[in-house]
């Protein structure tokens, strides 16, 4: 990028005495030609181009150009492109297009047509690469004049990608005509980009600057750093606090791009954790097993894939929709028979269901691992859930934007149930006092065995979210789990809030250690943290109030 | 006072455990070395290193007892520990190699000298001394649990709480070793190491003095848990275990007991490690992964927890139906591990010698019930 900006100069630097006695020459030869026929008549100024030399030729383009009269523009492209042909018996300028023998005439004004002719009967009218740069400038400027709004914009961003100065005053020409905002806004910031490196008073020159300072991003620190050497000595300090301001404006961006992939990081292990609060603060027991419920999710979902597939194609942009159901009834009822054969013995037994859960994600892996394969199954991305959106100075994708709002709706609809629904009221009664609550006609072990089953479901829900972002294998789970216990051990047990608040804390922080220390390094930090953080706050931010003596 | 107190640890069944030992100490390397491979009692020397490494494990095993059978501490960390003695007892091998290396160099080991190191890192001097790092594989472990034990127990996180966080310790741990720039060989670890105190490692007779040593130190360490076990700290312990807040009312300072405990049980790991890397072979970061410690947890359950000897019975059993499965059907091991997982912690929650032990218990109370009265006012000297 540098580089070749050193190089465009370089061969800019080189070709200004070349111009400047083009348009001397023009501007004599305008005097000689416009005596004679209108300088502003295109259809003349065209036919002038049949007889004219080179520089005279570029002249005449420059005059062209200044006529802002769109009409001309084929007849340009046609010259760049060679087709523009001089008749030899009354040295009238056509477009002419080969057809058969002959070649078909058009009129380089109006695009009618005007007969044929055959090849002996009109000469080429000769270019070279000065002439061919004359007119795509000439162009450029009369694109800005174009009626279509789109093509406005474009000829804009064209002279805001290489300006120079001699687009400055058709610029200022189209600005004044402009009405579009937006086109206005880009065209203003073109002009300023012109105007830095044309001759223009200081005071000009200092407000282009500030122009370009609105403009911002890494675009415009790069333009003022190419005209800074040619600068006048005055306008030094405007540049280097224009510079520093928009550099200032990108780190503020680049600090919420950071944000927001901690958020996006922070919402995966949200759906992770999520079932385990639950189901760790129901029935104080950790399910080493959860992971390994993730990972059924994922694979329910590849399942769900290959099915429309092979049956529907046409359906697979609902395919995560029809998932999502499927998941959470296959770990949902997993989970359901985990509790019902394993973990109901094991109550009050903490470390025990530990052991007896691990086992069981041990023999749930090796079954995927025998079904499925140990390599990494392919699901797809549905179509509303690939590509990304620009959002100021950052780039979103659509799969992390859909992750984040589906792990809230997740969440807000796991605090709905909580807090309003008479299942999580018995929950929430069990979670402070169990035997209490069973004094008070709660089926306790039924309360325990749907938490498990529901806590199951939610990772099910989960591994189907991130089937999009990660590789779907037997090992899926055991990547997740132990980031999970810190988010549910981090935001205290049985909280929601806590889960929430632990789960966003930890994602944005890892993304704001990576850059500075590394991944791998910035994820041991974190886990240090923690280690230190339960020492201050044992039972994590947001822990349960009681009265016993050993929770 | 010392001597009553090794002498009180020499309860039956850990007299029964170190004989055995010892027999296998004396015997082992014997038939290895005396014996023509024809005989069939012949023990080849990869039977030999295998044996050595589960006897290892088994006092991995054995430490983990110690703080989860004796004082309630599931750690499932242990790992880290046997990883750091083991890392220890690798740095001196890798000394040890000298200018035989790949690349020739004196002082810097194969992968620094790839790496482009120009020095030995600060923390590898003094592994070129045995001393040292016979130290190390003590002061490593038993460090990084006193500053870990000091900050958790002070704090009284227990239960499943420290379980999850000595589980982050060793994941940290084995992040940490992965990264090339930490100076400890990255992803492949120390390995090729030539010889031991000037023997090579690869010798019958080193190895089957390497496999003595497993055994001795085991017996030794045996001894030693039993004696803390059986002493006044002991019966302090196991109300730790079992009543942590009354034991906390009564006055003593839990904090401390655990903090000595974990301490003891993490340089016995480190020894374990220790032993294990000359007769592997290699250390790797592997060693440090959170599934290898919740292994041990298993062979403790299996074998009994809270028996000291049920841990190393667990420990030999289970690695070696692990080396046979794995031969004969690879994808059916992790079945049987989870499915032990799940049996045991379901129908065998005392292990295998807890529940002999119960089931003695109960004949011999069947025996005494059934004996005419008369007979019961004498003392019976066996129980």
């Amino acid at each position: 990028m540098k580089m070749s900006a050193i190089l465009l100069k370089g061969r800019r630097m080189y070709l200004r005495p070349v111009r400047i006695l083009a348009i001397l020459l023009g501007l004599i030869l305008g005097f000689a030609t416009a005596a004679s026929s209108a300088a502003d008549d295109p259809a003349a100024l065209i036919k002038a181009l049949g007889t004219a030399n080179f520089e005279q030729a570029e002249a005449i383009i420059a005059d062209l150009g200044k006529t802002g009269d769109t009409r001309i523009v084929p007849a340009l492209e046609a010259f760049a492109a060679g087709d523009l042909y001089v008749r030899k018996s009354d040295s009238q300028v056509f477009i002419a297009k080969a057809a058969g023998s002959g070649f078909t005439l058009i009129d380089p004004v109006t695009g009618a047509s005007a007969g044929e002719a055959p090849k002996s009967a009109i000469t080429k009218i000769k270019i070279n690469n000065s002439l061919r740069r004359a007119i795509s400038s000439a162009q450029g400027g009369l694109t800005l004049l174009s009626p279509d709004k789109v093509v406005r914009l474009q000829a804009a961003d064209s002279v805001l990608k290489s300006p120079s100065a001699e687009n400055l005053e058709l610029l200022e020409a189209a600005l004044a005509k402009e009405t579009d905002r937006a086109v206005k806004l880009r065209m203003e910031q073109a002009r300023a980009v012109s105007l830095l490196s044309s001759d223009r008073p200081v005071d000009q020159k200092r407000a282009a600057i500030a122009t370009l300072q609105s403009l911002g991003g890494r675009d415009a620190i790069g333009i003022l750093m190419t005209a800074a050497p040619t600068l006048d000595p005055a306008l030094k300090g405007d540049l280097d606090a224009a510079i520093k301001k928009i550099e200032g404006t990108l780190a503020l961006w680049d600090a919420a791009q950071n944000i927001w992939y901690g958020l996006s990081l922070g919402s995966v292990l949200l759906l992770a954790a999520i079932g385990l609060s639950i189901t760790f603060g129901v029935m104080g027991i950790i399910n080493m097993a959860h992971g390994e419920m993730v990972m059924l999710g994922a694979y329910s979902t590849f399942v769900v894939q290959e099915i429309i597939r092979t049956k529907f194609p046409g359906a697979f942009d609902y395919s995560l929709a029809i998932a999502l159901p499927v998941a959470f009834v296959v770990t949902g009822a997993a989970g359901l028979i985990i509790e019902r054969g394993v973990i109901r013995f094991l109550y009050g037994r903490p470390l025990e269901t530990l052991l007896a859960t691990w086992g069981v994600s041990l023999v749930l892996q090796q079954l995927v691992r025998s079904i499925f394969g140990p390599t990494n199954r392919e699901v797809g991305n549905p179509s509303w859930m690939s590509g990304s959106f620009p959002l100021g100075g950052m780039q979103v994708t659509w799969n992390r934007m859909w992750i984040v709002l589906f792990s809230l709706t997740i969440f807000l609809g796991l605090l709905l149930l909580m807090k309003r629904s008479f299942f999580g009221l018995m929950m929430r009664a069990v979670t402070q006092n169990r035997r209490m609550a069973s004094s008070m006609g709660i089926r306790t072990p039924w309360v325990d065995a749907f938490t498990f089953a529901l806590g199951s479901g939610i990772a099910g829900i989960a591994g189907v979210a991130l089937s999009q972002i990660d590789n779907v294998s037997p090992n899926l789970g055991q990547s997740y789990i132990i980031d999970s216990f810190m988010v549910v051990v981090f935001g205290g047990v049985g909280n929601l809030w806590g889960t929430l608040v632990g789960a966003l804390t930890l994602g944005v922080l890892n993304k704001f250690l990576e850059p500075w220390v590394g991944a791998v390094l910035g994820k041991i930090l974190v886990l240090v943290l923690i280690i230190l953080f339960i020492q201050k706050r044992p039972r994590g931010l947001f822990a349960l109030k009681g009265r016993a003596i050993e929770a | 006072m010392i001597t009553s107190f090794f002498l009180r640890a020499l309860e039956g069944r850990i007299v029964a455990m170190v004989a055995v030992l010892l027999g296998f100490a004396v015997l082992v390397p014997m038939s290895n070395l005396l014996l023509g491979p024809d005989n069939p009692l012949h023990v080849p020397t990869y039977v030999m290193s295998l044996l050595g490494k589960y006897l290892c494990y088994a006092l991995l095993a054995l430490a983990l007892d110690l703080v989860w059978g004796y004082c309630g501490i599931l750690s499932l960390g242990h790992g880290a520990f046997f990883s750091l003695g083991g890392y220890a007892m690798g740095m001196y091998l890798m000394r040890q190699i000298g200018s035989r290396g790949v690349y020739g160099d004196p002082i810097l080991p194969d992968f620094m000298v790839f790496l482009n190191w120009k020095q030995l890192p600060w923390f590898w001097y003094g592994f070129d001394m045995f001393w040292f790092a016979a130290l190390m594989v003590l002061v490593v472990p038993g460090l990084l649990a006193f500053v870990f034990g000091w900050f958790a127990f002070r704090s009284r996180v227990n239960g499943v709480y420290l379980s999850i966080i000595t589980q982050a310790m060793t994941y940290a741990l084995l992040l940490a070793f992965f990264r090339n720039d930490m100076g400890f060989g990255g992803n492949n670890g120390l390995t090729d190491y030539k010889d031991i105190l000037g023997f090579s490692v690869q010798s019958d007779g080193t190895r089957s003095v390497l496999f003595a040593l497993s055994a001795i130190m085991l017996a030794l360490c045996l001894i030693l848990a039993s004696a803390i076990v059986r002493s006044k700290f002991g019966k302090v312990l196991l109300g730790v275990r079992d009543a942590e807040s009354r034991v906390r009312f009564l006055g003593f300072r839990v904090e401390n007991i655990k903090l000595f405990t974990f301490v003891v049980s993490a340089m016995m790991a480190g020894i374990a490690g220790a032993l294990f890397v000359p007769q592997v072979g290699i250390i790797n970061p592997g060693e440090f992964a959170p599934a290898n410690s919740i292994e041990v947890v298993i062979w403790t359950a299996v074998g009994g927890r809270s028996t000291l000897i049920g841990p190393i019975i667990g420990a030999v059993l289970v690695n070696g139906g692990k080396t046979i499965f794995t031969g004969v059907f690879p994808e059916f091991w992790l079945f049987a591990l989870g499915g032990l997982f799940v049996l045991v912690t379901l129908f065998l929650p005392k292990g295998i010698v807890g529940t002999v032990a119960q089931a003695l218990a109960k004949r011999r109370a069947a025996q005494a019930a059934e004996t005419p009265t008369h007979l019961n006012g004498k003392p019976q000297a066996a129980e």
